[in-house]
């Protein structure tokens, strides 16, 4: 796994963003609504077009196919859509393997790692034969994330990852994220509007003021890494 | 049995009947007169012209006089396919993929028919190929307006899941191919409905005409059956091509969904 770089990354509102994430960094940006927050990682995967380039590691964005790049750095929007009918079939196929062979030839001990992943986050192994019309919003937010962890993502970008969970919801999803961040060594840029979770889970912080991504609080972090484009 | 020549009285007496329903919607207060004897003098004019012009066509057997009239065809379909979309493309796409589709999948179809099934010689003799041609451009025309619709109406909606599926490492053909087949499927359902019923609730227009001109009901019915077979084709080559371009085009080098390449609902110039 590898650090995230981002060289002068512009989205449509925002001035170049100059940012580097170390591997299993963790960093906030919060800002108004419209400040451009969500564009930004929405640029970082790659789904509009902007100037800029991101670096995974050594390896720059642009010289990897465009599906490559955004199962690897894995954004979640903020709100989360399905294009099928069940919640397994959303999961990739590896994931999804131990469905489609008959239980009592293979038990389900096939992909543990998934089966406590799903746990952590208070499902069931058979939330993957569940519909997803369903589900809560709340329930669509927290899968959402597994089935994005489920794509061994090296880097995430977190879209407001717990603004429609409870508080017991939102530990969990807080220490999905935190156990996968560690253990998968991945740079984690989270959009969060949630000061007390900011607070919680440390990491460098910055905000968006007038069109600009500014460091907020200088407390653990470097200031030489944010350079201001324009 | 020979064809009965329609004289102008013939034609008058059918147009007192436009009259009289023109006159009937002003008295009951339809408010629909202006507009139907509008539409009845157009086709009026627009009928005598077409007779007038391939009179000149069918007698000189000019191939670029054929060529010209084949292109107007095509131009005024490319039109139509435009209008009938929600949500086009912008720039030349918007044109372009509807005429581009209907061309390559009209003209091949139609030259195959006419080279290898019906073999007139020369194989672009007017008499066949210009109502071939417009039978065939008048059905992949609609078939490609339905399925390009479809497709640019599925995508705006869609938005989301699309992306979903882009974002989970989706290349655009998986992130696409549902709605894709979907267009398709609209595309095609009016010709296959076309051919299930066709001649249980009215003889195929067609048929009707050959019949009128005094061919034998069972020669009609072979050339009927001929023209859907070759429509058929034609419209599913067409609305393949149309939707395939079309998709290929919402989505950029770099496999985003381009909704910018769509204009905006009800505005005639985007931004």
């Amino acid at each position: 796994m590898g650090a995230l770089r981002l060289e002068a990354v512009r989205p449509r509102v925002l001035a170049p963003v100059n940012l580097t994430l170390e591997a299993g960094e963790l960093v906030f940006i919060c800002g108004p609504s419209g400040s451009g927050k969500s564009l930004l990682l929405r640029a970082v995967a790659d789904l509009d077009p902007h100037a800029g380039e991101v670096w995974l590691g050594t390896e720059a964005r642009s010289t990897m196919a465009p599906a490559r790049w955004r199962q690897r750095v894995g954004l979640l929007p903020a709100e989360a859509f399905w294009w099928a009918d069940a919640v397994g079939e959303h999961f990739p196929a590896a994931a999804r393997r131990e469905q489609d062979v008959d239980e009592r030839v293979a038990p389900r001990s096939a992909d543990r790692g998934h089966d406590d992943l799903l746990a952590t986050l208070g499902f069931a192994p058979d939330v993957l034969d569940w519909s997803v019309a369903r589900l809560s919003t709340g329930e669509r937010q927290r899968l959402a994330l597994a089935r994005l962890l489920a794509q061994g993502p090296e880097a995430l970008l977190l879209d407001e990852a717990t603004a429609n969970l409870d508080p017991s919801n939102r530990e969990r999803v807080e220490l999905v994220v935190e156990t996968y961040r560690v253990a998968a060594a991945a740079a984690i840029l989270w959009v969060s509007h949630d000061p007390e979770q900011r607070e919680r889970l440390g990491g460098r912080q910055f905000g968006i003021r007038d069109g600009r991504l500014g460091q907020t609080e200088a407390a653990t972090a470097d200031p030489a890494r944010l350079e201001d484009g324009r | 049995m020979s064809l009965v020549l329609l004289t102008p009285f013939d034609l008058a007496l059918a147009a007192v009947l436009v009259l009289l329903l023109a006159a009937m919607s002003w008295y009951l207060h339809l408010g629909v007169e202006r507009r139907l004897l509008i539409a009845a003098a157009r086709s009026t004019v627009q009928l005598m012209l077409v007779g007038l012009v391939l009179k000149a066509l069918f007698a000189q057997t000019n191939p670029w006089l054929i060529g010209l009239m084949a292109l107007f065809m095509l131009a005024v379909a490319g039109i139509e396919v435009l209008q009938r979309q929600k949500r086009r493309f912008r720039g030349p796409w918007g044109y372009g993929i509807g005429a581009f589709s209907m061309f390559i999948s009209s003209f091949s179809v139609l030259f195959l028919t006419l080279t290898l099934i019906i073999r007139v010689e020369p194989w672009y003799q007017p008499q066949y190929l210009i109502p071939l041609l417009g039978m065939l451009l008048g059905n992949t025309m609609s078939g490609a307006a339905i399925a390009l619709d479809t497709l640019t109406r599925g995508a705006w909606d869609a938005r989301g899941r699309i992306e979903a599926r882009l974002l989970a490492g989706g290349t655009w053909d998986q992130a696409i191919a549902s709605l894709r087949r979907d267009s398709l499927r609209a595309g095609l359902i009016p010709i296959v409905n076309a051919m299930a019923t066709a001649g249980l609730v009215s003889l195929p227009g067609m048929m009707t005409g050959q019949i009128l001109a005094g061919s034998p009901p069972m020669e009609a019915a072979k050339y009927q059956l001929l023209m859907m077979f070759v429509i058929s084709a034609g419209t599913g080559l067409g609305s393949v091509a149309a939707v395939w371009l079309g998709s290929r085009r919402l989505f950029d080098e770099r496999e985003r969904l381009r909704l910018d390449r769509l204009r905006d609902q009800g505005r005639d110039r985007g931004q």
